[in-house]
């Protein structure tokens, strides 16, 4: 195995005394896609938080690319110029048209030229199938098309890994097929990936390793299969159930 | 009664003029306060250290007390410690003080307004502080801080009466000179009244057009 792209070691976040990462240790390849599943507060968004410095760790050290990114604020904004981010709500900004929002960072942070960012962009715009749509403004989007531009917009700096933080969560079941469609795309093309989803097919799918994660702990830690198929901790059990049984549930006559 | 229209007529040119530098008080007043205001949201914004100590000082005394005394305070006040400024100095001054802590909390809470995670959006981009302050929050910000920005600048304009005090010669000002000078009260006082309906009513209608505007690009899904 190459050198880790992102390396976690021993990481542990609280609120005030509330321990939300418990000693985190975890190492992710170039190319590799993980998925971190997990209850509702266990940590996974925090997680992904950290790792572009959205929230300051207070123990263990975050490595990027070789080099110890934990505590220096300067480098962070270096840093997250290569770590793209994709969140629950999309955060467009509303006042710019969907160009202007794709352009703020490749030209604002990484002072690259108006027409080659431009270029790069209306690509970009063609691959999720929204070129139309550039000079719209997100409020005439749909969810769905708004998720689509914000994945567009961290791709457009050239990250080297991709951060999604229940990117579906808060889409209509139609439009969520449109955002995973994307999301599958880019791992087949090699791109690293972080995942925290609720969306146990599409993880089976996507994942080159699955991360069950409870009360700030990594339980669990392995292939798709194994873990879909033979969940080794009795929690993971649990979580896996709960899904199955809305998933296969005969409704109200049903036993 | 018998409303004395000849006199009024006579005195036309005199509101004109008088109304014409409540106006430029007012209106550079406008200027003054909202360039403080400015520099002062972005020392709130970046938390500046010492100052935003001193902007919240201003702040606070100038919402919580009376403009009449704060013009005192300069016209009559300084000068007891050997500082002398003309009256046209004192009254922009005092209202540049009393309009700049005024548009600062109408800034800070249109600041307040653009959530968090919007600045997360932009960190989340490599974007600096200043960069985020300026592409990101203040646009935004400016936005929301719209209407409440027009009230003020329709209360400060007002407030432009209070430099009648210190022997200005704008609208309240100058009639009450022709008051006490021929006893022609209600002719003075409705001349004023025109006056002021003349420049706030198609004022109040115009920044209300902006303001629709503004409103029309923000909101909705």
């Amino acid at each position: 195995m190459t050198e880790a792209l992102v390396k976690l070691q021993n990481l542990k976040k609280a609120f005030d005394k509330h321990t939300v990462l418990n000693g985190i240790n975890l190492e992710v390849a170039k190319g590799e896609v993980v998925v971190i599943l997990g209850p509702s507060g266990c940590g996974k968004s925090t997680l992904l938080r950290c790792i572009n410095g959205l929230e300051i760790v207070q123990g263990g050290n975050i490595i990027f690319q070789g080099k110890d990114i934990t505590s220096d604020k300067k480098s962070w904004q270096q840093v997250r110029q290569s770590i793209g981010m994709v969140f629950q709500s999309y955060h467009l900004f509303p006042h710019m048209t969907v160009m202007e929002n794709i352009l703020l960072g490749p030209l604002k942070v990484q002072k690259r030229s108006k027409a080659e960012a431009t270029a790069d962009a209306e690509r970009l715009l063609d691959r999720v199938g929204l070129l139309s749509k550039k000079d719209a403004y997100p409020r005439q989007l749909s969810g769905g098309q708004q998720q689509r531009i914000a994945i567009v917009r961290a791709l457009c700096m050239y990250p080297e890994v991709m951060l999604f933080d229940e990117v579906t969560a808060a889409l209509d079941p139609e439009m969520v097929k449109e955002v995973l469609d994307v999301m599958l795309d880019l791992a087949k093309q090699g791109m690293t990936m972080l995942i925290v989803t609720h969306e146990m097919n599409f993880a089976r799918a996507v994942a080159d390793r699955i991360i069950f994660m409870d009360q700030g702990e990594i339980r669990e830690m392995a292939s798709p299969d194994e873990f879909f198929t033979n969940p080794q901790s009795e929690r993971a059990q649990q979580f896996l159930n709960q899904f199955f049984e809305v998933e296969t549930g005969k409704g109200r006559d049903g036993k | 009664m018998q409303l004395d229209t000849d006199f009024m007529t006579r005195h036309i040119p005199d509101f004109v003029h008088a109304a014409g530098l409540s106006l430029s008080i007012g209106g550079i007043a406008i200027l003054l306060s909202l360039s403080v205001a400015c520099i002062y949201s972005a020392i709130l914004f970046f938390q500046v250290p010492i100052l935003k100590g001193f902007v919240r000082a201003h702040v606070e005394v100038a919402r919580n007390t009376p403009l009449l005394i704060q013009l005192f305070f300069l016209y009559y006040g300084l000068p007891s410690i050997g500082i002398k400024l003309s009256s046209m100095t004192v009254v922009f001054i005092a209202m540049t003080f009393l309009g700049g802590g005024y548009f600062t909390e109408v800034f800070r809470s249109g600041l307040d307004a653009v959530t968090k995670t919007q600045a997360e959006s932009g960190l989340a981009l490599g974007l600096s502080r200043m960069q985020l302050f300026r592409y990101v929050i203040m646009p935004q910000a400016f936005r929301i801080s719209i209407p409440a920005l027009f009230a003020n600048f329709i209360f400060l304009l007002k407030e432009t009466t209070i430099v009648s005090a210190v022997a200005v010669p704008e609208l309240l000002y100058t009639t009450t000179s022709y008051i006490s000078l021929y006893y022609k009260t209600y002719e003075m006082l409705l001349m004023m009244t025109i006056c002021y309906l003349i420049i706030f009513l198609p004022l109040s209608f115009l920044l209300s057009c902006i303001e629709r505007r503004y409103q029309y690009g923000t909101h909705g899904h």
